[in-house]
């Protein structure tokens, strides 16, 4: 077994909410009262488990509980877990910008954090200068930048504003610097929030490729923060999901994932569309995703169809309505559509009144692996407001990776297997 | 436990809930100081970023104040200037006073200005106190140049007397008690100032009351009795009485009251630094 180079003992972190105010100089004095006749913090015994949707009693609360976990040498691992479940808050303990509140973190070897991309960029400087000072400020010797500067400058790929001023930059160049800088930190251990969400698709692969040859090309230790689980899959070995402060699960990345996901369903069973409520002569009254045996569910493999059911409510005998069907991938680009005049005009096409059930089925491979959102629009052909509804990504389903040896490293939007025939061979 | 197999204590660093009290890593200071000198850069760069006049302005301000105090106080209050030329000793009076008085502001708004930065990445907060005292002591030399070709112009004219004196010598250590007076008082208020910002609106009045509390607009020698005991018990009163001493050859200057601010301003620096170090772990939380 490697040596480990990160380990977490019974790590927790709790918060007060609410206003800063006299009420909080109370509860200080309160408790400094209690630390002086050597008695345990009146205040950590109230704490809450950290959720946020559901209003709480107390107002402290735990942001992790009980954390514990340790990270060997040369280790990828994502932390997923859903909007404050605590994975932040665990970096920020990690980077040292806030201490927690019990419990020990022991660390081995040089920490690199990049929570944000860009810290400490001043305006007025140029891309250049401020290469050396968000350098520094990420811990690098400026000789150490010096050797590197072509390097960097190079993967920015911002080569011909480097002596101007970063005000002037667009958005993405300013990213493109500021990740540059930090992707060639050396440390042992790097740490990185969800910072790949911004710039644009081609600079993301860069990134993703970047952190790759990090944590496998290098050898160094990496932590993912991401709610892109295609990228958790790709990049880590080892995932840690975190639920409302606490660790809910550790292990391998593709398994941990499609636990996350598939837990996902349960606590958003919000996934399905249903709408009993219009104005409109013909609406959308109910959209399900199904697999190919009619089981409800929003998480398929590329090697299993997608049956999407859509129910129509007609109140008025209108003819020549069809429904129109739209297919995002995670970028919102559009890769299939189709509308069902194409494909047999169905039943609701006529005069008759009542629900119209209508199945699609998307074949299997033919999607990659990823989260895809399905609009519709239910038109008319006589183009009668009152009839037409449209309904922009109202339903999202996720696909995993097929199993194929290709998928992992699959760059195209769709996945279909074309056929391969042999079409002659020649002596030679 | 698999890590049982390696030493316990071979940690390059733990980070825990509380920490010692006295926890300056001093060692940690030293390998960040590219990144002080960044900074320092940084301030002087970005202060003069699409001027025209550029580091004029370091010295057209103290001119422009030590014109107005001249006409002031010297003209309209008529307040000795202990036979000095005004504009001169007002000029004295004003540039020591600034570096002390920004060093201090500006130390003491570290955690609120900063604060953003600080969220994001760990470096030793100290780093930034001390960029603002070392970028101000760059801005206070420019100032003291020009102070002293004012200075030569002056001790060329026979009416009168100016002329320096052997603590000269001592210009280093009144730059360096100002320098830590200021660090000191202003990390004391950052830290105080984490959670419970009301003494930051403190700050700026209590500053511009200290003014008039050290012999900034008038000489020592101007007062008397009780007044002259909290003269003396301000800690920037020998530091500003002897540099006027050094350069000008006037003003009430006693070795032992220089003693007295050296001592205030280690005790001081003692309590700053570990009141900083007790909040820098921890504050984001609050601030």
């Amino acid at each position: 077994m490697s040596k480990s180079v990160l380990i977490a003992e019974d790590v927790s972190k709790m918060y007060r909410l609410g206003l800063v105010s006299t009420k909080s100089l109370a509860h200080d004095l309160n408790r400094w009262w209690h630390v002086v006749r050597g008695k345990e913090d009146p205040y950590r015994m109230v704490g809450e488990a950290n959720d946020r949707s559901s209003k709480g009693e107390s107002e402290y609360v735990w942001a992790l509980r009980d954390i514990n976990f340790s990270i060997y040498e040369g280790e990828a691992v994502g932390i997923i877990g859903r909007n404050g479940a605590g994975k932040s808050t665990m970096l920020k303990l990690l980077s040292q910008v806030t201490q927690p509140t019990t419990g020990t973190i022991k660390v081995r070897g040089r920490i690199a954090s990049l929570l944000e991309v860009g810290t400490g960029f001043h305006p007025e400087l140029t891309g250049r200068e401020n290469i050396f000072l968000n350098g520094a400020i990420l811990g690098m010797r400026k000789k150490e930048i010096q050797r590197k500067l072509d390097e960097i400058i190079a993967f920015s790929g911002v080569e011909r504003y480097i002596d101007t001023p970063v005000k002037r930059y667009s958005s993405g160049m300013y990213v493109r610097l500021a990740f540059a800088v930090a992707a060639h930190l050396e440390s042992e251990i790097l740490i990185v929030d969800e910072v790949l969400a911004v710039g644009d698709a081609e600079f993301q692969k860069k990134c993703l490729g970047k952190m790759g040859e990090v944590s496998k090309g290098q050898g160094r230790t990496v932590l993912f923060v991401s709610h892109n689980m295609y990228a958790i899959k790709s990049l880590c070995t080892r995932a840690i999901y975190m639920q409302n402060g606490t660790l809910k699960n550790d292990g391998n990345a593709s398994l941990i994932v499609d636990q996350y996901l598939s837990g996902y369903d349960s606590m958003d069973t919000a996934r399905a569309y249903q709408n009993n409520l219009s104005e409109k002569a013909v609406y959308l009254e109910k959209a399900v995703c199904q697999n190919a045996v009619g089981i409800e569910k929003y998480m398929f493999t590329a090697d299993e169809p997608v049956r999407i059911v859509f129910t129509v409510r007609k109140k008025s005998p209108v003819r020549g309505v069809f429904l129109h069907f739209v297919l995002r991938n995670y970028e919102e680009v559009a890769i299939l559509e189709t509308d069902s005049r194409e494909g047999g005009y169905p039943e609701i096409d006529t005069d008759l009144e009542g629900n119209f059930t209508s199945v699609i089925e998307i074949p299997s491979r033919i999607l990659r692996s990823g989260r895809y959102h399905v609009s519709v629009g239910i038109r008319s052909e006589q183009h009668d407001p009152a009839q037409i509804e449209s309904i922009a990504s109202f339903m999202s389903f996720d696909v995993l990776a097929d199993k194929s040896p290709r998928d992992a490293r699959r760059n195209s939007i769709l996945s279909t297997i074309l056929d391969w025939k042999d079409a002659g061979r020649l002596e030679i | 436990m698999k890590e049982q197999e390696y030493s316990q204590d071979n940690w390059d660093l733990v980070i825990r809930s509380k920490t010692h009290w006295l926890s300056l890593n001093l060692r940690e200071l030293w390998r960040y100081r590219d990144l002080l000198m960044l900074l320092v850069k940084r301030d002087y760069k970005a202060s003069f970023k699409q001027t025209i006049l550029g580091p004029i302005w370091f010295f057209i301000q103290p001119l422009l104040t030590s014109s107005v105090y001249a006409v002031i106080f010297g003209r309209i209050a008529n307040i000795s200037t202990d036979g000095n030329p005004r504009l001169l000793f007002y000029m004295a009076g004003v540039i020591m006073w600034n570096y002390f008085s920004t060093c201090l502001t500006a130390t003491s708004a570290t955690f609120v200005t900063n604060a953003n930065i600080f969220g994001k990445v760990y470096f030793p907060r100290l780093i930034m106190p001390f960029s603002v005292v070392i970028s101000n002591l760059l801005r206070f030399s420019v100032q003291f140049l020009f102070f002293f070709g004012v200075l030569i112009y002056y001790m060329m004219k026979p009416d009168y007397t100016v002329h320096l004196t052997w603590a000269v010598i001592l210009t280093p250590l009144f730059l360096v008690i100002m320098a830590l007076l200021g660090l000191s008082m202003g990390l004391i208020v950052s830290s105080l100032t984490t959670k419970y910002r009301d003494l930051a609106h403190l700050v700026g009045f209590g500053v511009q009351l200290m003014m008039y509390a050290t012999p900034v607009v008038y000489p020592a020698s101007f007062l008397q009795g009780k007044w002259k005991t909290i003269l003396e018990l301000n800690p920037m009163t020998s530091v500003i009485e002897g540099f006027r001493f050094a350069f000008m050859g006037s003003g009430e200057f006693n070795p032992m009251s220089l003693f007295y601010s050296i001592g205030v301003t280690l005790v001081l620096l003692f309590i700053s630094v570990i009141l900083f170090n007790k909040v820098e772990k921890g504050f984001m939380d609050t601030v």
